[in-house]
């Protein structure tokens, strides 16, 4: 089972010119909420064939009970194959929280695939509230029901418009780093994505971490980097371990800026 | 080395929000077919964002850009890769005329296994009320059907089918409904390796069995036969096929063909499966019809013998239907 850093599970596809890429397994709850959601959408709408259906009665009651008995099962088990596939893999439920069917290997969605996995929905839902299909998902790696497994599809999330928030950090404090070139140079050389990453997560996260940990935090990650290269005592001795951190962070990020608008986290 | 992010950012964003904006048309309209141009555009904006995400996977870590990435470019992989022959135009009739009957005739064994299962049912049925009449409350839940059949078709043939006046049109609408929910189910428990699809086949046997064989020995096999044939010859075999359905997928689950994975297995009768499902739907919606306004008509309303006459005819058209119809334009390849 590939699980990404939250311990999610991840659908990792490669294509043809050898191009990695991870998409997110949508969650259990996550997918009961737009299950509960989609629920909803089929009961409005049944809701008002129901009402118009009631005028036609005036007409002719057993046609109009007739077309309502129809209309509802055509509703309740198109709703899904219809949205699908004209939302490319999203119902109502979907599309609210996020979440989108695709293939299993990353290709178009086809309509078979989208009747099959809504067609088999029964089998998921036994005994009641989908506990076979929730349990069978819970255990599959890559999170499909069973109608998932027979379609070949698995439904993801679908991240957020990319927002980044390295601008929300004030850059107005002098970087003594600056003053050492080399030194910078041999930072960005030495630090890896992933050690980067950390940091800067630390520094953003700082206000949600106790006074106690954020030291003790900060502390191991400078130690780490003061093991990666080593500036001069004094350089060190002036600012404190978050500030040497934000440093660091400072220098790996923004390493185009000129001296002349020195720059610090 | 370490992506500067932001000036990577400002130089390509551009280019991410162009593609971004031409994968949402091409998402919301399935039909849009791109220009020349346009779709160079797309792939090369494809690349482009391919190869950044390669670079902010390998020399950057903002798990933001990496994800936005990966959703582009996994969004754009399926409709630049995607090599499957896209489905044809859907056209009613060669659906109905040759692909329902060249799909079932590919799948004998699993309908042979589905009637066979049917066929111990009804015999385990009959004999259990052969053996023990006390057993017919149990077998036969249905209040309509706990009676003495003689009594019942007395009833009925008084009645001359004005039970159901002004409620024909729903009656056939529950029957349309309920059939197609039960036929789906059947074919949907073929994901419990058919374990559930062998249970349902034998159980409406045993219905079957217990009715017919509580009829037939009451001496009303002529009320029988003119009361089931007329929608039974099409809603029996519909359920069947359900169960052939259902077996089919079996068969892909369980893995006869060893060479190939589980997911080609599955992949290999997806279409198969939805054109059975397309052809039971259609023939259980037929058979709705047939029961609320033609075999709720008893005598002396309708003679039995044509009420017989016409469902036999049903039977041997749909016999026909399903050997024949379809077998001279037969596709060369068919699949595997």
């Amino acid at each position: 089972m590939i699980l990404n850093l939250s311990g999610r599970k991840t659908l990792q596809i490669q294509t043809p010119e050898g191009v990695v890429f991870n998409l997110t397994v949508a969650g259990l709850f996550t997918r009961f909420l737009a299950w509960i959601v989609d629920g909803v959408a089929i009961m409005t709408a049944s809701s008002i064939i129901g009402t118009c259906t009631r005028f036609l009665a005036i007409i002719s009651p057993d046609f109009a009970n007739a077309l309502f008995i129809i209309l509802y099962a055509v509703i309740s088990v198109g709703y899904g194959i219809f949205t699908e596939w004209r939302w490319r893999g999203q119902s109502w439920g979907k599309r609210l929280l996020r979440l989108r069917v695709i293939d299993a290997s990353g290709l178009k969605l086809q309509l078979s695939q989208i009747i099959i996995r809504n067609l088999l929905r029964p089998v998921d839902l036994l005994p009641a509230c989908y506990l076979l299909g929730g349990i069978f998902s819970f255990w599959n790696r890559r999170g499909q029901r069973l109608g998932d497994l027979a379609a070949n599809t698995v439904v993801v999330s679908i991240p957020d418009t990319l927002v980044l928030n390295t601008q929300s950090l004030k850059e107005a404090k002098y970087n003594s780093f600056r003053d050492y070139p080399h030194l910078e140079s041999r930072l960005r050389q030495r630090v890896k994505p992933v050690e980067a990453a950390v940091a800067l997560d630390a520094i953003l996260r700082r206000d949600e971490i106790s006074l106690e940990a954020r030291i003790e935090l900060f502390r191991q990650i400078a130690a780490h980097f003061r093991s990666l290269v080593s500036f001069e005592d004094k350089v060190e001795e002036m600012i404190t371990d978050e500030q040497f951190v934000r440093n660091v962070v400072a220098s790996i990020y923004r390493q185009t800026n000129s001296r002349q608008t020195p720059v610090s986290f | 080395m370490i992506l500067d992010l932001q000036q990577f950012i400002s130089s390509e964003r551009p280019r991410w929000d162009e593609f971004e904006t031409l994968l949402k048309q091409i998402e919301e309209d399935p039909d849009l077919n791109l220009s020349l141009e346009q779709a160079r555009r797309f792939h090369y904006l494809y690349d482009r964002a391919a190869s950044d995400l390669l670079r902010v996977s390998t020399f950057a870590s903002s798990p933001e850009i990496l994800h936005y990435l990966e959703s582009l470019v996994a969004r754009a992989y399926g409709e630049i890769h995607e090599t499957r022959e896209p489905r044809r135009r859907f056209i009613f009739w060669h659906w109905f005329s040759q692909q329902i009957p060249q799909t079932f005739r590919r799948h004998l064994t699993a309908f042979w296994c589905s009637v066979a299962l049917t066929l111990l049912g009804v015999i385990f049925g009959a004999g259990i009320l052969y053996v023990d009449p006390t057993a017919k409350e149990t077998l036969l839940p249905f209040s309509h059907l706990q009676g003495k059949p003689s009594e019942r078709v007395a009833e009925e043939e008084q009645n001359k089918g004005h039970q159901l006046e002004g409620k024909k049109a729903g009656f056939a609408g529950f029957l349309m409904t309920h059939n197609i929910r039960v036929a789906l189910f059947t074919l949907a428990l073929g994901m419990t390796y058919g374990i559930g699809t062998v249970v349902m086949l034998f159980y409406n046997g045993v219905i079957l069995g217990a009715v017919s064989f509580d009829y037939i020995q009451d001496g009303q096999t002529r009320f029988l036969i003119g009361w089931l044939l007329p929608h039974g010859s099409i809603e029996i075999p519909s359920v069947i096929i359900a169960g052939q359905a259902g077996f089919v997928l079996a068969g892909a689950l369980i893995g006869s063909r060893k060479r190939m994975t589980l997911l080609d297995r599955l992949a290999s009768v997806r279409n198969d499966l939805v054109t059975l499902i397309g052809g039971f739907c259609l023939l259980l919606v037929w058979a709705g019809i047939i029961e609320a306004f033609f075999s709720q008509y008893h005598e002396p309303v309708l003679p039995y013998g044509v009420k017989i006459g016409f469902g036999l005819l049903e039977l041997v058209l749909l016999c026909g239907y399903l050997s024949f119809s379809g077998r001279k334009n037969r596709p060369q390849n068919t699949s595997p």
